[in-house]
């Protein structure tokens, strides 16, 4: 080969060369980032888990504002309309000439009784409108059992119609407000059992890989032991020792912490799992010689940056949370009526009878669940993808 | 063209990575030519792009990289065939693979499968190139072996990877390379995961095997060594471009583009060692008492008798090593990997816990410390005395804190600053290691490696350290970043009282560094003596052996080819 000598353009360069595509998110930006700036930045690229992340924020706002977003409330059953089917909202009415005009209304029923069986079924009358408004007043309530209101988000104008926009149960009870109160302990119980497995979770998955040796075997050991439990008749026979007099809010926090005291052994395992990969990381290393004590080591070095991955775990735990409260209270060992959950909602559907005349009664509280358990997964999935920002 | 010699031509190529937030032009109008026989190696640092030139010859970039212009011609048999706008999968491409073209990665310790022998791996591609049987295919596997000169290739074909070494992996690997007679080898950074030792056989048996073959040879490398040792050609590579082509000679003697001559520069310069001028006198005083000295210090992993009473023998990582280190010295401890060096650095610091032996410290006010007997609490008065400079500039900073963070931690943790005195202090240190202060509210994310590396050496300093203890400082860094670091760590030890045990694997950074040398082989120093002496006269064969293999960045005095080789003995 002939010595050639090949200059580029004159001056020297400085860099690779790179040709931007997008303004924003330029160098200095993402220089004095904070890792929870560049978590974010990569959350949001996985556009999936975003909407989870909305569906999930709403569903918080629903059980936030339940007594103001539910038409009616969750007890009052009107035994005339039991089983009544799910009406549809309409915008106009026809007037007597032809012509539309705007009025916001649902049908009304008509009952007939079958002369054999004496059964009463209900159909739409095309004919009856009940005119709906939004911001109407309506049954009165206390707004997180504090203020006295009287205004809901929509329902019936005149106070003696009724409104059953998912339907009613067999005592006659509006459904979608009742999901809407149960939305609010669904939710909380979630959360709630959650906190508590986390907290277990994250201190003895620590000790026990910070520390490891004897401490680690005998948290090992305890965590395999509660994993290998069969669940359901774990339950069953705490469920049963609940004492029958209990008010219905003791009897709730009493299943959550059955519920989170079986959750935390996965948490646990993941958070051992990196404090042993991240105990003998150079940085780490780095901090012991730098004379920071133990404590200092876990909770300035370590757990921070573990956080984003603990936050990926509790939002996969969540939804297996909220999926053992139905199960516990669909078997009829959880949550008790009057206290209102999807999995108590599911338990008025149990039976196949009841299907076939009411399926919206199984339809929309499952429903509620899958879309819950969903979100939540794809929430956690994004996060767990986002929550090393350093991989590369 | 009607040059009969040449088998590939690679004419303006041009690859792009579509990232994030903006395209990378990683190579530009590349063109080069392999010739049969014929060894081109194509150099440059990290990021230049020479290692993707080479994956587009096979087609293997990344997905989200694409080869927007240019051809790669491959010539044989009269026909010529253009390997870009082949399809991924058509039989064509996958024929060149591994059937005209053979490639060997920087990496053998993934590169092999660990669930398959390495005969079953050689055997799989004979039979898919060559449509052997497999009796047949057996027997040339054996044979391929023996030429990779793996001894008793007959047994070692049934063994898995896991039982190979890493230069005996790297055998395997050219032999499942040249498996189908290739027309070219692609060796990319072939060497660079080895010891020097290694190196030297595996860069000869390649010579060695192109030569007899007539293949033609494309190294990627960024060891100027290498280069002037085994190419033909050079084309030097920065920022997606080829700076610079020529032949071997011309490159290393009349180069005229500035950024080869600062290559070579920074290359050859570790040849020499600045310290004779710049040596304190105390270093060679004997009456001084040393800083650190270290007597019989040993570390046995196993042994302690088996659970069940079975035979038991411990790995001596250390074993009987005695030194002294005086006030002002730069220490060098060389040795190749599983010699014990960076236990040593870790005993010392008593990270690790030794078996047996002291360790002295003799504190500023003159007293002596016996380390091996500190308590927890005692013993982190000694870690702001003795500080350790980590290899990794990636792992060794926490990238959740900023930089003012990392380097104050020391401080704050001593509780010797709090706030604007921090500040203050921190960017004191800054400006000391060649750092902007002002980015001291940034992650390390935004630093390059050696800015990185100058962090580490900041929060070592700030507790204003007698010694340091620099593990492989320099490993991780290019070379011209490499000399940088060096000269920067020379500079501080001009202004602050300060002995370094500089451990490290690389014998031109430990002359150009070091005043004293101790190189371990197997646990123990076989060699103690000033750097001079150890790198041009050794006194024991292991370090001749080891000093011999080191290249030289001269193609006119190839050293490697003329090295003293160590047989060593029975493993004890």
């Amino acid at each position: 080969m002939t010595h050639v000598h090949l200059e580029s353009d004159g001056a020297a360069e400085a860099g690779p060369a790179i040709t931007p595509i997008r303004r924003s998110g330029g160098k200095t930006e993402i220089a004095v980032a904070g890792p929870w700036t560049l978590i974010w930045l990569k959350f949001v690229r996985h556009k999936v888990a975003v909407v989870a992340a909305v569906l999930i924020l709403v569903m918080y706002l629903i059980a936030a504002f339940a007594e103001f977003l539910a038409p009616a409330l969750p007890e009052a059953a009107k035994p005339q309309f039991t089983y009544a089917p799910p009406q549809d909202i309409a915008l106009f009415v026809t007037e007597t000439d032809g012509s539309l005009s705007w009025m916001p209304h649902v049908k009304g029923y008509k009952q007939t009784v079958d002369p054999a069986s004496l059964k009463r079924t209900f159909t739409i009358d095309p004919d009856k409108v009940v005119p709906i408004g939004f911001f109407v007043k309506g049954p009165a309530y206390k707004l997180w059992g504090l203020i006295p209101m009287d205004l809901h988000l929509m329902g019936p104008l005149k106070s003696g119609d009724t409104m059953y926009l998912l339907g009613t149960d067999k005592l006659g009870r509006d459904l979608l407000t009742r999901l809407i109160y149960g939305t609010r302990v669904s939710m909380s119980i979630g959360l709630i059992g959650v906190a508590i497995s986390l907290c277990l979770g994250v201190v003895l998955g620590s000790i026990s890989g910070f520390y490891g040796g004897w401490v680690d075997l005998g948290i090992q050991r305890v965590i395999e032991v509660i994993s290998s439990m069969p669940t359901i008749p774990l339950w069953l026979g705490l469920a049963a020792a609940v004492p029958l007099t209990w008010s219905p809010l003791q009897v709730y926090f009493v299943i959550t912490l059955i519920v989170s005291l079986f959750g935390w052994t996965g948490l646990a395992r993941e958070v051992r799992g990196r404090f042993f990969a991240l105990r003998s990381d150079d940085f780490v290393t780095a901090a012991r010689l730098d004379g920071s004590s133990e404590r200092r080591l876990i909770f300035r070095h370590i757990l921070p940056s573990l956080t984003s991955h603990i936050l990926a775990v509790v939002t996969l735990a969540l939804p297996t949370m909220i999926v053992a409260e139905t199960a516990l209270s669909f078997l009829g060992i959880g949550l008790k009526a009057p206290v209102v959950s999807w999995g108590v909602l599911l338990q008025e559907a149990q039976n196949v009878r009841t299907i076939a005349t009411a399926p919206w009664l199984l339809i929309w509280p499952a429903g509620a669940v899958v879309l819950t358990v969903l979100s939540y997964n794809f929430l956690g999935d994004g996060l767990r993808d986002a929550a090393d920002p350093y991989e590369n | 063209m009607a040059d009969d010699d040449v088998i590939l031509s690679v004419e303006n190529l041009s690859i792009d990575f579509n990232l994030r937030t903006h395209v990378l032009h990683a190579v530009r109008e590349v063109s080069f030519e392999l010739r049969r026989g014929k060894t081109l190696c194509l150099v440059g640092e990290s990021g230049s792009g020479k290692s993707v030139t080479a994956r587009a010859l096979l087609r293997i970039i990344d997905k989200n990289g694409t080869i927007t212009d240019g051809r790669i011609l491959l010539r044989g048999a009269g026909s010529e065939t253009d390997i870009v706008p082949l399809n991924e999968r058509s039989a064509e491409l996958l024929s060149i693979r591994g059937g005209r073209i053979g490639l060997i990665f920087q990496e053998p310790m993934s590169s092999l499968s660990p669930v398959h022998t390495i005969g079953s791996q050689i055997v799989e591609a004979l039979r898919l190139h060559q449509a052997m049987n497999k009796a047949e295919a057996r027997v040339a596997t054996i044979e391929l072996l023996r030429q990779v000169e793996i001894p008793d290739p007959d047994k070692m074909i049934d063994r898995y990877t896991f039982e190979f070494s890493g230069g005996m992996r790297q055998r395997a690997m050219i032999a499942m390379a040249l498996a189908c007679n290739p027309d070219i080898l692609i060796a990319d950074e072939p060497t660079t995961a080895l010891d020097v030792t290694t190196q030297a056989e595996i860069l000869d048996l390649i010579k060695r095997l192109q030569l007899s073959r007539g293949m033609a040879m494309l190294l990627i490398t960024h060891d100027m060594g290498v280069v002037a040792e085994v190419a033909d050609e050079v084309a030097v590579m920065r920022y997606g471009r080829i700076v610079e082509a020529g032949s071997v000679d011309e490159i290393f003697h009349e180069a005229r583009h500035p950024y080869t001559r600062q290559l070579l520069a920074s290359t050859v310069r570790l040849e020499q060692n600045p310290r004779a001028l710049t040596r304190p006198a105390t270093v060679s005083d004997p009456t001084s008492k040393p800083v650190l000295s270290v007597r019989e210090l040993s570390k046995f992993y196993g042994g302690g008798g088996g659970l069940f009473g079975g035979a038991s023998y411990a790995i001596r990582a250390v074993d009987n090593v005695s030194l002294d280190l005086s006030a002002g010295e730069n220490l060098g401890i060389v040795g190749e990997s599983g010699s014990g060096k960076t236990t040593l650095g870790r005993l010392i610091l008593r990270t690790v816990e030794p078996t047996s032996g002291t360790i002295t410290y003799n504190d500023r006010e003159g007293r002596a410390v016996d380390v091996t007997g500190l308590s927890k609490r005692d013993l982190r008065g000694f870690h702001r005395d003795v500080r350790l400079v980590f290899q990794d500039p990636f792992a060794s900073l926490n990238p959740r804190l900023t930089v003012k963070d990392v380097i104050g931690d020391p401080l704050f943790v001593a509780g010797l600053a709090r706030g604007a005195a921090l500040e203050r202090r921190v960017g004191e240190l800054m400006e000391l290691v060649g750092l902007d202060p002002q980015s001291m509210e940034r992650y390390p994310h935004a630093f390059s490696g050696g800015q990185r590396q100058r962090i580490g050496v900041a929060r070592a300093l700030a507790l204003e350290p007698r010694v340091i203890i620099a593990d492989e400082a320099t490993a991780a860094l290019d070379v011209s970043i490499r000399s940088q670091i060096l000269d920067l760590l020379l500079d501080i030890q001009k202004r602050l009282s300060l002995s370094f045990i500089f451990i490290s694997h690389d014998i031109s950074v430990v002359r150009y560094f070091c005043d004293r040398v101790a190189v371990m082989h197997r646990g123990k120093v076989v060699e103690m003596g000033t750097a001079e002496q150890v790198c041009t006269a050794p006194h024991e064969a292991y370090t001749r052996a080891l000093i011999s293999a080191v290249p030289h960045p001269d193609p006119r005095h190839k050293r490697m080819l003329h090295r003293t080789r160590f047989t060593a003995e029975a493993t004890p």
